[in-house]
Parts: structure tokens; sequence; C-alpha cells
């Protein structure tokens, strides 16, 4: 079992990996490479490939943990996995949307809707 | 601390993140002090730390013996925010839009274009390696339960 430090895991029973995460503001250069690793590490060590990032508690993140988020997104669908998004506060969603990640990532308002669409 | 609602900061600092940081967090609680709340301070935040990892990680390439300046006025109706590196500048002008089909999901490049989105201004210098950033404060609007 991985121990991680900046994200905790918790399988929901159906094959979804839920992710949360430590840190409240995610913005020390540090702990985002240490964030960057710890995300690819599920795919590549543990092989989840259905995972949910659950932001609920998350106050801010910089672009740079943006760009980990593209780079996870990337090694899921090359694992032929699905990665989705909730919780995201109204101000990180103006981001996703600003760079048009909204696009790039299914957003879900809730854990719930996020979970039911992985059944979809 | 501000007083008399106006607060003002005006450093060279060293090349570091962690210096840095914490003159982000000198500017965020000042704000917080001259009644700067909500999605305001999320942007100026967001804005304000792309120009200083920028400065510190691209412009002074880490360099520790390199100083980074900044300039920072805070009043309850507008903030202006200079960083300055030492930087060679780049060319601000032809950076790339990261929302082109073909830059979307690529990790890099959004730095500088949400700077631009977020605040009221973002100017740079003719060398590229100072930005200067205004903010006006929002009008306040109700809070809406959308996701």
């Amino acid at each position: 079992m991985s121990t991680h430090r900046r994200i905790s895991v918790i399988d929901d029973g159906s094959g979804v990996s839920v992710v949360r995460f430590v840190d409240k503001k995610i913005v020390d250069s540090g702990s985002i490479e240490q964030l960057g690793e710890e995300m690819n590490s599920l795919v590549t060590v543990e092989k989840r490939n259905m995972i949910l990032l659950n932001f609920e508690g998350v106050e801010f993140m910089s672009s740079a943990a943006l760009n980990k988020l593209i780079s996870l997104n990337t090694k899921v669908k090359a694992a032929a996995g699905r990665l989705k998004i909730c919780g995201l506060r109204a101000e990180i969603k103006e981001v996703f949307t600003i760079t048009r990640l909204d696009r790039v990532f299914d957003l879900r308002k809730t854990e719930a809707d996020a979970i039911a669409a992985f059944k979809l | 601390m501000p007083t008399s609602q106006h607060w003002q900061f005006d450093q060279h600092l060293a090349n570091d993140l962690d210096v840095g940081h914490a003159a982000i967090e000198d500017l965020m609680n000042a704000l917080s002090l001259c009644g700067w709340e909500g999605a305001d301070l999320f942007r100026i935040q967001m804005a304000v730390e792309e120009a200083v990892v920028n400065a510190i990680e691209h412009g002074n390439k880490r360099d520790p013996s390199k100083l980074v300046h900044i300039v920072f006025q805070v009043t309850p109706e507008k903030v202006t925010m200079m960083i300055q590196d030492e930087g060679e500048g780049f060319d601000h002008r032809n950076v790339a839009d990261p929302t082109e089909d073909e830059l979307v999901d690529k990790p890099r490049g959004r730095g500088v274009m949400l700077m631009r989105e977020l605040m009221s201004e973002a100017i740079y210098n003719e060398s590229g390696n100072q930005v200067t950033m205004v903010k006006l404060r929002s009008k306040p609007e109700p809070e809406s339960s959308e996701s």
C-alpha cells in the first residue's frame, strides 16, 4: 500500500479511486512537485485508472498545480482510464473556464454526481 | 500592515520562492485589512503568484545572486502590483494562446494568460522583465450556488 503525503485515496467500492487533497492552498512548488508524483503514481505504480479528484476544501491552486492535473489526465488516458473532477469552488472553476480546461476535464459538481457519471 | 486604509510595499527581495510567498502573504493580509474579499482576493493571489514565480523561476532562473523588485500599493478600491526580475525578459507580445486546440492539453503556458484575464490591467515593459498589474475592486454580486 502506497503512502501519500499530499493526497488521500479511498476506493468507493465500484472501482473508482476518490482522491482528496491535504493542502487547502496548493501553491508551494515543492508540495506541487510531490503532489504531481503522488497523483501520477496512482496510475503508473498502483495501476488505478478510474480516478475522481475531489477538490472540496481546496481554496487555492496555482497554474503549476493545474499543469500537474493535465499531466495526470494524459497518463490516465494512456492507461485507457477515466479522470473526473468534482468539488471545485467557484473561483477555481473560473480558472478552468478561462483557460478552457473545462473542455479537457470532465467537471462535476459533487462527488455523487461524478461517481454516477463513471457508470454512464 | 495598512494604516488609514492604505498600504505600500516596495522591496528588492532575494530570489527565493519562500521569500516571494511571504511577500504575497503580506499583500493578502493587507488586502483583507483594507476590506477586499471573496473572488477578488482569489484572483489577485492567482495573478501575483504567477508573476512572482515567473520572475524567480523563469526571469532570474532561480539564480540566488539575483533580486526581485516588488512594489504593492493597496487601497480599498484599487491594488497595483509591480514585479521586476533581473533576467533578459521575454517576447510577451508573442506568447502562444494556451487555449488553442493543439495547446489546451499541454501542461504549460497559462500564467501570462491568467494574469491578463484575472486583472483589470496587466502590462509588461518593453523587454518583458517587469509586469505591472492593476485590479479594481469588483462590485458586489449576489452569491450563486451554481457549480
